[in-house]
């Protein structure tokens, strides 16, 4: 019997093969979302429970393992962020520029990530996948269940309130 | 909207925000799995604590209930 197969029989073995294949994977595509660890792997874990719980009305003709997973851990962090309303945390790493002094960069980043976080958390996770991860409109659709022309809409959406708001802060992209 | 804009705006965007695509877990999860598999089995919905109370209160304060629900059993 196929691995997908066993999994959608309820077998727990099969559940442990397809966990360990693809937990980096969902990890990953996660964090790029919510972007801090700790929470990537709660979220982690909750999108393999959510997936073991409905297990039985996965359909292994319709699609691959690791696009319903990537669906899940979408819904997942969405879900996330509009509940945690958590904040998009500061990268540790700044690296000093001679153009401008540390203080000024680091208000401005608090700026930049501010506007980020204004956004509603479906505009957020489109425009963190989209414009900073960099991710394919066609892969950020199959993930969140939308159509192609939806993605680009929430793009621009997102790339209109961001301007916005920046430009209201002083920050001139 | 222009396309230079969208650019621009990526490049603010990612010097504040990095991309994080490379990020690779550091452990391995399925131990946490394990013990949210484990709680979960445990877990007694609310609503069977719910119904267990009031059978309960119903036995308190109707004890003449007893001897039906013993001879319905």
């Amino acid at each position: 019997m196929e691995l997908l197969e066993r999994f959608a029989a309820g077998d727990v073995d099969a559940f442990e093969s397809l966990f360990r294949q693809h937990q980096g994977e969902v990890y990953r595509w996660i964090m790029r979302i919510v972007r801090n660890t700790a929470v990537a792997e709660d979220l982690t874990v909750e999108t393999f429970w959510r997936m073991y719980r409905a297990h039985a009305s996965f359909d292994q003709a319709k699609g691959n393992c690791g696009a319903w997973l990537r669906r899940i851990a979408s819904n997942v962090a969405i879900d996330h962020l509009r509940h945690a309303r958590r904040e998009v945390p500061l990268p540790d790493d700044l690296p000093a520029t001679a153009k401008q002094p540390l203080a000024e960069q680091l208000a401005m980043r608090h700026e930049i990530i501010r506007a980020v976080n204004k956004l509603s958390p479906r505009v957020r996770a489109v425009v963190l996948l989209a414009l900073v991860e960099e991710e394919p409109y066609e892969r950020i659709a199959e993930a969140l269940g939308i159509s192609e022309s939806a993605v680009k809409v929430r793009v621009f959406r997102g790339v209109r309130i961001l301007r916005k708001t920046l430009s209201q802060a002083g920050v001139h992209p | 909207m222009k396309e230079p804009e969208i650019e621009d705006l990526k490049t603010v965007l990612k010097y504040a925000l990095p991309a994080v695509n490379d990020s690779e877990l550091q452990r391995d999860l399925w131990p946490a799995m394990l013990q949210r598999l484990d709680q979960s089995a445990i877990r007694v919905p609310w609503w069977d604590w719910a119904l267990l109370a009031a059978l309960a209160g119903a036995l308190c304060f109707l004890p003449g209930m007893i001897p039906a629900l013993l001879y319905q059993l």
